[in-house]
């Protein structure tokens, strides 16, 4: 195959030649060059040579430690309170900044949690990074499957024959089609603490009970803020996917099944969905990868903030590369995105396999 | 239990009239067969009686109840299709069994009424195969079985051998007929395939445009057919029609000739012929025998000769240049060009006025 391909070819490798070049420089070569330069430590812009650091940068990221704080207590051995009532425990600083635990020297406290008049400490060597991956965890796994089934449900919505219905589904689609950079700046208004638009239909529809809030500004709402922004803007473009795989499956079927007297609810569990049996594992691949990339709305809308609260491995990475100027900071990230991704997507395979 | 009795049932798509009033009555446990050429309404007129269709107007009843607004489910129907429509991601056994899940009937039950129908349909060995690991005339089969578990009163066919090769088709066919008389349901089906027409039905109803031309049994609509279209329908090679004039009527009888036709007296049927007019005579193609030249009545030269074995098939083109296809059930050789006389009895042919 190699030799008619290769050799007697020359006009079609000349064709394809701008857009392999564009591929490989932009998008292979940097593949690699993230790899070799999460190795070093390379930075933006330095007089300094650069030094192959080996593993150094995935080990300052990734460490982690479990810590037990005993609370502090009085001479007679009692616990020391506050005035709630909670014991008082030696600050975490004592062991990270103490020369008796090297180990732990600059992690900081990431969580905690109590087990009995004990406190465990998740410390980190980068707090940062492990709320960045959490967040993205968390926004995967809320946000695939929510925007998967309402894409599904808007499908099956729209796909009737209806008078009008292409209506619906302009309606539905318009969304995808607008820049998620202008879309997340007006969210940015309608999330807005003052008087943005949801706090005043919320307190419109409840007779002014409802005082506001700021969506954007509470470490509590933000993350779920953007969730339900980043659902309803690409919705649809799921819906179209999902509308392509129902139109796939013979009308023949639903009408055998509703000979067979099969209730809408059976029909849809015995021939519409495992007719979207491929369908569903593009979808879910497409949007978990979707989803791991999170970055324009984080930075439009909030910049990782308020607390860090909606810190992403992508805005991380961004924000290490190019914002701290630390490239081999950036590119480790992106490995780690990259291997985590790598991961899902098989074991999304495995699991979705035709058996 | 279940007669289909259809009075004045019309349907219209928009604009188009699709069925304009059809009457037709099937016996309980009748084979009935609708035939007709493509976009005669047939397989419409079956989805109507499926529930697949609504009714524009006009009554169907099954077993005496009228059924027109009730869902397919609650006419007491099974139906097998001509894409089969089995469900490609269960077993056989998932297939058959499927009306009883949907009646979330209990598993044994399940499991017996499925290995019943796999006894009958001779398909037990296949139970466990997926529908990718079928032929044609299994997963047809498969599509029968789920027919029959549910015991449904009435089966629908809608052209289930279409997508069938020919020798499949003629095994399906016959599997069918033993079917029909196994379960002794009543049973409608469509087909464009008038052998199978004739070899399946009880009663034919030929319809045409939305319009039933003629029902009847089988026989009835090939030695007597009502009207031109049934005439040229049924039957294969198709019959020939001669445009003759009517010389002379007397009675029950007319002669009847044209330039290529010396007079014969043919049989009128009690249709309205009127002596002088203008009349299309009707001849089947094996109804016509080769004779000695000069001894026979049309006069003809052959155009080409199919040699099938048990049967020659000649077109020939008669003296005032009107085609013409003789069957004759020998091996016989004739040359391209070679003049021929045929011969037939009257009492076989038809004769029909002249359409306007």
């Amino acid at each position: 195959m190699a030799t008619r391909l290769t050799q007697s070819n020359r006009a079609g490798w000349l064709f394809a030649l701008p857009g392999f070049g564009l591929i490989a420089v932009f998008i292979i070569l940097p593949f690699f060059f993230a790899f070799w330069l999460s190795l070093t430590n390379q930075r933006l812009i330095s007089p300094n040579p650069t030094e192959f650091v080996g593993l150094q940068n995935y080990a300052d990221m990734l460490s982690l430690a479990v810590v037990t704080l005993e609370p502090e207590r009085d001479a007679d051995g009692a616990v020391i309170r506050d005035e709630t009532g909670a014991p008082e425990y030696p600050r975490v600083r004592s062991i990270t900044r103490s020369d008796a635990f090297p180990q732990y020297d600059g992690m900081r406290e990431w969580f905690r949690w109590q087990s009995g008049e004990t406190a465990r400490v998740v410390i980190a060597s980068d707090v940062v990074f492990w709320k960045a991956l959490t967040n993205t965890l968390l926004f995967v796994l809320i946000v695939a499957p929510t925007q998967a089934a309402l894409a599904l449900g808007l499908a099956l919505l729209i796909n009737q024959r209806l008078r009008g219905i292409n209506v619906f589904r302009a309606i539905y689609f318009m969304p995808v089609v607008v820049s998620i950079v202008i879309v997340s700046l007006l969210w940015r208004f309608i999330y807005d603490g003052q008087d943005g638009l949801l706090n005043t239909v919320l307190g419109f529809l409840t007779f002014g009970a409802f005082e506001g809030h700021d969506w954007l500004g509470d470490p509590d709402t933000a993350l779920g803020s953007i969730m339900a922004m980043s659902i309803w803007q690409a919705v649809g473009f799921h819906m179209v996917i999902w509308l392509a795989g129902l139109q796939t499956i013979s009308p023949t079927l639903y009408e055998a099944a509703a000979i067979e007297g099969s209730s809408k609810w059976q029909t849809f569990r015995y021939v519409t969905w495992p007719g979207l049996r491929n369908t569903a594992v593009l979808i879910l691949i497409v949007i978990t990868m979707q989803s791991f990339a999170l970055f324009a709305q984080i930075d439009v809308m909030t910049n990782g903030g308020p607390l860090d609260s909606t810190q992403t491995m992508v805005f991380q990475a961004v924000e290490r590369g190019y914002g701290k100027q630390d490239i081999s900071g950036g590119s480790t990230i992106s490995v780690v995105l990259f291997l985590l991704v790598l991961t899902i997507s098989l074991v999304q395979r495995y699991l979705t396999r035709e058996r | 239990m279940a007669n289909v009795n259809l009075s004045n049932v019309t349907k219209r798509f928009g604009a188009v009239d699709v069925i304009k009033g059809v009457d037709i009555d099937i016996d309980d446990g009748e084979f009935t067969v609708f035939v007709g050429p493509s976009g005669c309404g047939k397989s419409t007129l079956l989805r109507m009686v499926a529930g697949l269709e609504d009714i524009t107007s006009g009554e169907l009843r099954i077993g005496g109840r009228v059924v027109n607004d009730l869902q397919p489910k609650e006419r007491g129907v099974g139906m097998v299709f001509q894409s089969y429509a089995i469900f490609p991601h269960m077993t056989v056994r998932e297939n058959i069994g499927f009306g009883l899940t949907i009646a979330r009937a209990g598993k044994a039950e399940k499991n017996a009424k499925v290995e019943e129908a796999a006894r009958i349909l001779q398909m037990e060995n296949l139970l466990d195969r997926r529908p990718s690991q079928l032929s044609g005339g299994q997963r047809q089969r498969v599509a029968i079985g789920r027919a029959i578990v549910r015991n449904p009163s009435v089966f629908l066919f809608d052209e289930p051998l279409s997508n069938l090769d020919a020798a499949l088709r003629m095994d399906m066919r016959m599997e069918i007929g033993k079917l029909h008389k196994q379960l002794g349901a009543t049973m409608i089906y469509v087909t464009h395939d008038q052998v199978e027409a004739m070899t399946l039905a009880d009663k034919i109803v030929v319809l045409k445009e939305g319009r039933v031309m003629q029902v009847g049994a089988p026989m009835d609509l090939y030695h007597r057919p009502a009207n031109l279209f049934v005439a040229g329908f049924l039957g294969a090679p198709s019959m020939n029609f001669l445009d003759v004039e009517v010389i002379d009527v007397n009675g029950d009888e007319a002669r009847v000739g044209n330039a290529a036709l010396d007079p014969i007296v043919v049989r009128t049927a009690g249709r309205a012929i009127a002596k002088g007019s203008k009349a299309v005579l009707g001849v089947r193609p094996q109804y016509l025998a080769p004779v000695e030249p000069g001894a026979g009545m049309l006069h003809g030269k052959v155009r080409i000769a199919e040699r099938l074995g048990s049967e020659t098939v000649v077109d020939l083109a008669l003296r005032d240049g009107t085609p013409l296809i003789a069957a004759f059930g020998e091996d016989k050789v004739f040359e391209d060009g070679q003049p021929v006389d045929l011969r037939f009895d009257g009492a076989s042919a038809h004769l029909f006025p002249r359409e306007a």
